[in-house]
């Protein structure tokens, strides 16, 4: 009997593909016998891939509490997801994981205000733990959304941030995109500025940011302005991996690996790394 | 074994510096030992002064560095060459590949470099200090007395087959000019081709397995400046990290010879940096023999602008079906 | 400890090889020594060390994972794993013995890689010692015993005879397979050996040499220093230094289709590489400088952050030897750690 490789995939199946945005499909994924792959935190990844082209990891945008299957929100960007963006239900691929330091939304989060603030696909890596939230809804205080897009055709998980999110009682969203447009009439504006107009209070709140590296470089800047400090502040690193377990050596920033010891780093741990990320 | 001496090029390098001809000088750096020098880039006098050497193991082309340091430094480079390698100078230069306005080449007479490996071979490990004068004094850490080497006995195998003493690119020499060789370079490139196709189809499969696909070949080659190689790109499908079976192994040498055929000056440099000692320069050689024979001798890098054989269309050129018969009366 | 002369060396091998393979230093059509099969006529090397590590049989430059067959919308995954056999690795020096440590904290960390594991599992070391090192050699710089390879078993070879020592069960194993070709020995001879060879070790020219600048925690003292950019000037970006090393061990991933299948496999790569970082909307180590830095640090300061203070580097001096430009961890250590003193 060989030991158990996590570098050898199982099967996945593609059961449900839906176009979310122009470049953004977020796919629903079981194995071939309707289950889900395996257990997952809020954060965590998994490698994807079909074979011959390639494999990447992709963070977890289903919640934990979904027993059912898992999805990932995938942008079109590489070889990988560019073929999987052509791929219809029923194709299968292969999934291995869960990799990563989740959000430690039990041991940490429990008991507080949550500020998620997010720009683009940064949504995805936040939906898990968003849903994780709303689904223990007593466990935490009042919870704040932020979004932004390009355009409102690029929100990625619009339907289910209107019909679920925005009816949930105790969280309030906020979206917001680039330009102006005909058929938007909400706020219009980058998110970095967005959030210091909200004007959040820092009172026994934690901010979890996710999005593109300028949005994030420009919300930490208005949330210290707020009276953040970095240890009520989460977010998290995106480098090129290959092995998911801390082992192929790319993914590295100082001494921490981003597939091991992240995604998911407080500001100060962040702050004490290398600037190389 | 040089009949230049390192001070000799120091003052230049030194009044060049002083007279604002250049800013920056592309040399050689001392090591922990005599015979690990590293090519660098000085700056000032005191630089220089502190950690320039000149001896019998200072064999790295420096033209390919240019391409990097002309963009990068303000003002003229001084660049030393030695004559083999102002063919890839040149050659670059038929290129495009680097500001000629931006160097001041000093060219230096080179009485074959020697290799260490061979060094060891006589005296044996635990090296303790190399002296190159006129012979190669050599102490190591398990014998009392020096060794004295006749560096004629170690020379690097490309200087063994050395085609010219004669500087064919600078804006100044230093020392004496001297001549385009008579070699014996494709003696060995004959050996190959006397060859059954299966012995030397063993013979490459032999030297080819030993590589690591380290691709300092390739990084090393004056031929080789593509800004993106296709072998180290991920989306070629063929890119530098490793053979998937033992066909692609091959692929990775050969390919890269094609590429460079025609512009290859035999420099030798392929050979002398690989680590795993494969002959790489044969496979180049057989494509300079080649063409030579069948489209009359061409060296590439003898002359600023002239144009390879392979992608110069001539009445005279052969047809495809007399290949054969062309060398057959040369040979 | 047991000792046999050294006219039966060969029927040592060939003992050995009754019960499993054998490797050894051998030299080959290049004149150098490499790691091969011993069958009739192979003969032990006299050179110090092997050009390629010995890190190959446990983590081979290219290595199939597994292999997918697709049809329409589904992939079959084939597990290619096959049960490994015993096998001797004859010769290895104390500075290479002390690399599959630094690996086993990698790939036998949980999750274990079970590549590497059941290759590590089934490999007997037969430790070599030195008595004639190399100027590039450092390995006590790391606190390594040149003279005391340890291994599964440790082996002192003189002028006539070879002594040998059982370290684990694994290594009683292999004197069991020999032990008709060895006699009983006392320690005198190889402690003499061993004396002289420490005195050598003494004269090397870089005894000196000392890790007490780097180690964990040194990120942000070392991160900025302005010498990376001499340091790697003229750095050629290609990985020798990372392929003969013995202790680097990043690598890829990549799928290979041969038209009748598609075979996983895995190959060595290298942080020196300009594509190890690039993903499709940029790079995080953009310049040689910074891949030059990433190798070197992760040696002296994020490897012995992770690993209890022990250092990536065993000093077995292959890149001071193989480096195209001659730049190498040495000159990075002299240059860095010197100047913080």
């Amino acid at each position: 009997m060989m030991m158990e490789e996590t570098l050898i995939p199982k099967i996945g199946v593609i059961t449900d593909v839906r176009q979310d945005t122009p470049d953004i499909k977020t796919f629903r994924v079981v194995t071939p016998e309707g289950k889900k792959a395996f257990d997952h935190r809020p954060g965590q990844c998994a490698m994807l891939s079909i074979p011959g082209v390639g494999e990447a990891m992709f963070s977890i945008t289903s919640s934990p509490t979904n027993t059912e299957f898992m999805e990932f929100s995938i942008k079109k960007c590489g070889c990988v997801t560019e073929w999987l963006h052509q791929a219809e239900v029923g194709q299968q691929i292969t999934i291995r994981g869960p990799y990563g330091n989740p959000f430690p939304v039990d041991e940490v989060f429990a008991g507080h205000n949550m500020l998620f603030v997010a720009g683009g696909v940064g949504l995805a890596p936040l939906r898990s733990v968003i849903n994780y939230c709303r689904h223990y809804r007593d466990r935490y205080g009042k919870i704040d959304i932020v979004y932004g897009s390009r355009s409102k055709d690029d929100l990625l998980d619009y339907k289910e941030i209107i019909d679920e999110w925005m009816t949930d009682a105790g969280v309030n969203v906020h979206l917001t995109i680039d330009r102006e447009q005909e058929d938007w009439d909400g706020h219009v504006g980058f998110v970095p500025n967005y959030v210091k107009e909200l004007n959040f209070d820092t009172e026994n709140k934690i901010a979890v940011l996710c999005g593109p590296p300028i949005m994030i470089k420009f919300t930490l800047e208005g949330l210290k302005a707020l009276g953040f400090k970095e240890t009520q502040v989460y977010t998290t690193l995106e480098l090129r991996m290959k092995c998911g377990v801390g082992k192929c050596g790319r993914c590295n920033v100082g001494s921490k690996y981003v597939c091991k010891d992240g995604p998911v780093f407080r500001l100060d741990q962040l702050d004490a790394l290398p600037d190389e990320y | 074994m040089q009949k230049i001496t390192k001070n000799q090029l120091l003052d230049k390098a030194a009044e060049l510096l002083d007279n604002g001809t250049v800013t920056a000088v592309l040399g050689w750096q001392k090591g922990e030992f005599d015979y690990d020098v590293t090519p660098a880039l000085f700056e000032n006098k005191e630089e220089l002064f502190a950690n320039f050497v000149w001896n019998d193991f200072c064999g790295a082309n420096f033209s390919k560095y240019l391409i990097k340091h002309t963009r990068k430094v303000e003002g003229k480079i001084l660049v030393f060459l030695k004559p083999c390698d102002t063919y890839s100078f040149n050659q670059l230069l038929t290129e495009h590949r680097f500001d000629r306005e931006k160097v001041y080449a000093v060219g230096i007479p080179c009485e074959g470099m020697a290799d260490i490996d061979k060094v060891k071979a006589i005296v044996g490990d635990g090296i303790s200090s190399i002296d190159c004068g006129e012979k190669i004094k050599v102490t190591t850490i398990y014998a009392d007395a020096a060794v004295e080497i006749d560096g004629k006995d170690v020379l690097e195998g490309r200087c063994e087959s050395c085609k010219s003493k004669k500087h064919v690119a600078y804006d100044e020499l230093l020392g004496e000019e001297g001549d385009v060789l008579d070699s014996n370079r494709f003696d060995e490139v004959a050996r190959l081709e006397a060859m059954t196709p299966d012995e030397r189809f063993a013979f490459w499969q032999n030297e080819l397995s030993r590589c690591i696909r380290c691709n300092a070949c390739r990084d090393v080659c004056p031929a080789c400046t593509c800004e993106k190689c296709v072998f180290g790109n991920p989306k070629s499908g063929v890119e530098n990290k490793s053979p998937a079976n033992s066909f692609e192994e091959k692929m990775f040498h050969i390919i890269r010879a094609f590429h460079v055929a025609g512009r290859c000056t035999d420099c030798g440099e392929c050979s002398r940096v690989c680590p795993q000692n494969i002959p790489l320069h044969l496979l180049n050689r057989k494509f300079i023999k080649d063409m030579n024979e069948c489209y009359g001798e061409y060296q590439a890098g003898a002359e600023v602008g002239s144009r390879a054989p392979l992608v110069n269309y001539t009445t005279e050129d052969l047809e495809p079906g007399e290949v054969f018969d062309r060398r057959d009366t040369d040979a | 400890m047991r000792k046999c002369s050294l006219d039966k060396l060969q029927s040592v091998f060939a003992a050995v090889n009754e019960k499993m393979p054998i490797y050894l230093p051998a030299n080959g059509s290049d004149g150098k020594a490499v790691y091969t099969k011993w069958a009739e006529g192979v003969e032990l090397s006299d050179s110090l060390n092997t050009v390629r590590s010995p890190k190959d049989f446990f983590f081979p430059q290219t290595e199939n994972m597994m292999e997918f067959k697709t049809e329409g919308k589904t992939i079959e995954i084939i597990d290619v794993r096959d049960e490994k056999e015993d096998f001797v690795i004859f010769g290895v020096r104390a500075c290479d013995v002390k690399s599959f440590e630094i690996l086993d904290r990698v790939f036998l960390t949980d999750p274990v890689d079970s590549f590497y594991a059941s290759r590590r599992e089934h490999g007997i070391i037969v430790a070599m010692a030195c008595t004639k090192p190399s100027e590039t050699c450092f390995c006590q710089t790391f606190g390594i015993d040149a003279t005391e390879p340890m291994g599964d078993v440790s082996a002192w070879k003189t002028d006539k005879e070879i002594f040998f020592k059982a370290n684990t069960e694994k290594g009683e194993a292999f004197m069991k397979a020999i032990e008709a070709l060895t006699e009983d020995a006392d320690t005198k001879e190889v402690e003499a050996q061993k004396e002289a060879t420490k005195k050598i070790l003494k004269k090397l020219p870089l005894a000196e040499l000392d890790t007490k600048a780097f180690g964990g925690g040194k990120t942000s003292e070392f991160f900025n220093h302005p010498a990376w950019a001499e340091l790697s000037e003229s750095c050629l970006g290609c990985g020798t230094c990372t392929f003969v090393c013995p202790t680097c061990q990043c690598y890829d991933i990549k799928d290979f289709n041969t038209g009748k299948g598609v075979i996983r496999f895995r190959c060595w790569d290298s942080c020196m590489y300009s594509d190890f970082t690039r993903m499709a909307h940029g790079n995080n180590r953009n310049s040689q400088k910074e891949r030059f830095r990433q190798r070197f640090m992760h040696k002296l300061v994020y490897y012995p952050e992770n690993n209890e203070g022990i250092f990536g580097c065993v000093g077995c001096g292959r890149c001071l030897s193989k480096c195209p430009i001659s730049m190498n961890i040495v000159k990075v250590m002299k240059k860095i750690g010197g100047e913080t003193k």
